[in-house]
């Protein structure tokens, strides 16, 4: 997932199943002028200052195709929360539509409104916000309670979604009973119960501590693999969103600076500000070549030709190897297509066949540098340590210590 | 010279007018007061002869229990209860004591009827808050003896105008407390609740009130000692009970009966609140 492969992407585009336009909130007294000078494109700060209004959200215009997660980022204040609770209309709209399979939300009446949100919205809070009065099954069928379902019914329902993130086993505890993690479940298990097409998640994974967090996140994916929810997730974490995101929106007062692919954010971004956003993820100051780098297959330049080399690319399914000599010296790259050329041509010496235009990096060099490097290359990137092969990159090796957890990637240091 | 100043105009007539204004309605509204007096006299009479029907040791047993329990099997306030209300039963007060809960149940219970309610509408509207609060901070300051006047005009002596003045001077910590403990539960659970697709009557009784409950509680456990001190003063206008005793021992000079029927007051107003202090706590917990 976190490669960018995306099924929805391939093939023919879904309808979208959320699609917001020129979505605007203005907190405030004078949101009408508010609302005109954000036309004009005055900032956030601007606005404040003129009409003393908060810009909640500044024309936030995206689709959302369906089975796809979509994640909302942003630092704090930038209208992650807000923009969330548009979509499911908790907050009025000032100005612009938001269409929900195509119907729009901000013109609803009131009943038709609770209908969408009862069959196609759920939503998991930061907080969790579970009913403290009410136990774990009663909280999980909460949803269909309010549409009447009867007893039975909606107990087996809510049963389900409790197992389904596993807790089947606490069906008549009250939440306090139940750790954080635990409690984060039943909020999604609750949401679950309904089946609704989409998610909303508000952070939802942000009260966590970290190592719960990633199960959270890893059991989130699962059930994604398995279900194939619509999922609006709101983080302020670039990890967690380049981990579980297929798209990402970027916030930045109020307006949405940069949609893309986890891989388009962190190779093109838009501008300074996103470049510096993903600067700023620890992990790519911190984890350096030597972190991502795996052991490399070589063939001897003193011992081997050709032949071998071929054999051995035969053997570990590679169309290149890189070449050292018997103290481990980097000499070049021999491919696939040049080995069997010169087995052909009868050529023994693989200094004829090396490529020495490789991409080369120090054991020190950041994730950053190596991002740009390994995205044009050819062939994998080789770790040298004083003119020594000591390992090598491979394209996904980058994106994914980005993304996962850096206690595992930290132990090759 | 400077006090000159100060009259401008003449005394403006205000106790005239409330004077006016309270004759105006006891006139209007005969037809309203007039079958509240005898019909709710005669249910409160009624219940309190139901009461004393009842043989007094089973009440008392029963008083035990309820606190045993409430209490979360705890002794101390059953135990309390016993030897307390025997003590009333043995210095001849039973009957008074059963009138005096009789007011102060009834009284009570119209506050805890009229008071939620308006509570809600305060927590739900603004501008129902910005009206009602200068109303309750009056009707709480207001001196407790002023509200037996209209309540003479309007219902006569004895139990009737002393509900009524009770429940003007009683209501409002129910009605605050429900404001209040409704806007304090917290916004994520209002907002779960929408967000499932509750109706407005879904969200109030599913999740407002019951999150809500312990403060409410706390307020109706404060209506009723108000109406019980209430119900005390209302003596003054016939209201029969222990507070008659008092008064009556006060008339007369007599120290050793007045001060007999003020300890029974104070026995009825403890385990009263400690009853309904309990009855907010969860008792498992
Ligand atoms: N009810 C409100 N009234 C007035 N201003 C509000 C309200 N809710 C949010 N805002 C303002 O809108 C802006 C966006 O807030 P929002 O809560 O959406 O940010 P966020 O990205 O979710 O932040 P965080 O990461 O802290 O949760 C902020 O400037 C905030 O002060
Ligand atoms: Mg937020």
């Amino acid at each position: 997932m976190i490669l960018g492969i995306k099924p929805y992407f391939e093939g023919v585009r879904n309808l979208s199943i959320i699609e917001a336009k020129n979505l605007s909130k203005v907190f405030g007294k004078n949101t009408k002028q508010a609302v005109e000078l954000l036309g004009k494109g005055l900032s956030k700060e601007e606005i404040l200052k003129e009409t003393g209004c908060t810009v909640g959200v500044n024309r936030a215009t995206f689709s959302v195709d369906p089975g796809e997660v979509f994640v909302i980022m942003g630092l704090s204040g930038s209208g992650k929360s807000t923009l969330v609770r548009l979509i499911n209309r908790l907050i009025e709209p000032t100005e612009g539509s938001i269409l929900i399979e195509g119907d729009n939300l901000a013109t609803m009446d009131k009943k038709e409104l609770r209908n969408v949100r009862r069959d196609k919205l759920g939503m998991v809070f930061q907080k969790f916000a579970l009913f403290p009065h009410r136990t774990i099954l009663e909280n999980a069928e909460f949803g269909l309670e309010i549409q009447n379902v009867p007893k039975e019914e909606r107990r087996k329902k809510a049963t389900e979604a409790l197992e389904l993130v596993g807790l089947g086993g606490y069906l008549n505890q009250k939440p306090s009973q139940l750790s954080g993690g635990m409690q984060q479940r039943v909020g999604l298990a609750r949401a679950l119960t309904n089946d609704p097409e989409v998610l909303l998640m508000d952070e939802a994974f942000s009260a966590l501590d970290p190592l719960i967090r990633k199960d959270m996140q890893d059991e989130l994916m699962d059930l994604q693999a398995k279900m194939q929810k619509t999922i609006v997730f709101i983080t302020h974490d670039l990890d967690e969103a380049l981990r579980i995101g297929d798209r990402i929106a970027l916030m930045k007062d109020g307006s949405i600076v940069q949609i893309g692919t986890p891989e388009e954010i962190l190779v093109h971004p838009k501008n300074d500000y996103v470049e510096k956003f993903v600067e700023d993820i620890d992990r790519s100051k911190v984890l350096t070549a030597q972190h991502i780098m795996k052991r490399p297959e070589t063939v001897n330049i003193e011992k081997h030709g050709p032949r071998v080399a071929l054999e051995r690319m035969r053997e570990e399914g590679l169309s290149g190897m890189y070449v050292v000599d018997s103290k481990r010296n980097l000499k070049g790259y021999v491919t696939a297509d040049d080995a069997s050329n010169a087995r052909k041509n009868n050529i023994n010496d693989l200094k004829e066949i090396l490529t020495n235009n490789i991409p080369k990096v120090d054991k020190d060099t950041s994730l950053n540098d190596i991002f740009d490097l390994i995205h044009d290359a050819p062939m994998p990137v080789a770790v040298v340590e004083e003119g020594k092969l000591i390992g090598i990159i491979v394209r996904g090796a980058v994106l994914a210590a980005l993304s996962s957890d850096s206690e595992v990637n930290m132990e090759n240091a | 010279m400077l006090d000159n100043m100060l009259e401008f105009i003449p005394s403006i007539p205000l106790s005239e007018w409330t004077t006016r204004a309270t004759d105006w309605i006891t006139d209007k509204f005969a037809i309203l007061f007039d079958p509240i007096k005898e019909h709710f006299g005669n249910f409160m009479e009624f219940t309190s002869e139901a009461l004393l029907a009842v043989p007094a040791v089973l009440i008392i047993l029963l008083v035990a229990v309820i606190s045993f329990f409430i209490t979360g099997r705890k002794f101390g306030l059953a135990a309390f209860s016993i030897v307390g209300l025997w003590l009333i039963y043995n210095q001849g007060l039973w009957e008074h004591l059963m009138s005096t809960f009789t007011l102060v149940l009834l009284a009570s219970l119209l506050s805890v009827i009229i008071g939620v309610p308006i509570g809600i509408l305060m927590s739900k509207s603004r501008i129902a808050e910005a009206i009602f609060t200068p109303i309750l901070d009056f009707m709480q300051t207001m001196p407790a003896f002023v509200y037996l006047i209209p309540a003479v005009a309007f219902f006569g002596i004895g139990m009737v105008p002393g509900v009524f003045a009770s429940l003007i001077f009683a209501t409002p910590p129910t009605v605050r407390f429900t404001n209040l403990g409704i806007r304090q539960v917290s916004k994520e659970l209002v907002e779960a609740s929408e967000a499932f697709g509750s109706t407005g009557a879904q969200k109030l009784f599913k999740v407002q009130l019951p999150m809500a409950r312990a403060t409410i509680m706390a307020g109706i456990n404060q209506t009723v000692m108000l109406a019980l001190s209430m119900v005390v003063i209302a003596s003054m206008i016939g209201a029969p009970g222990l507070g008659r005793e008092v008064l009556s021992a006060l008339q007369r000079a007599q120290v050793g009966p007045g001060f007999v029927a003020g300890v029974g007051i104070v026995i009825l107003a403890i385990i009263i609140d400690r009853i309904t202090q309990n009855m907010n706590k969860d008792k498992n917990a």
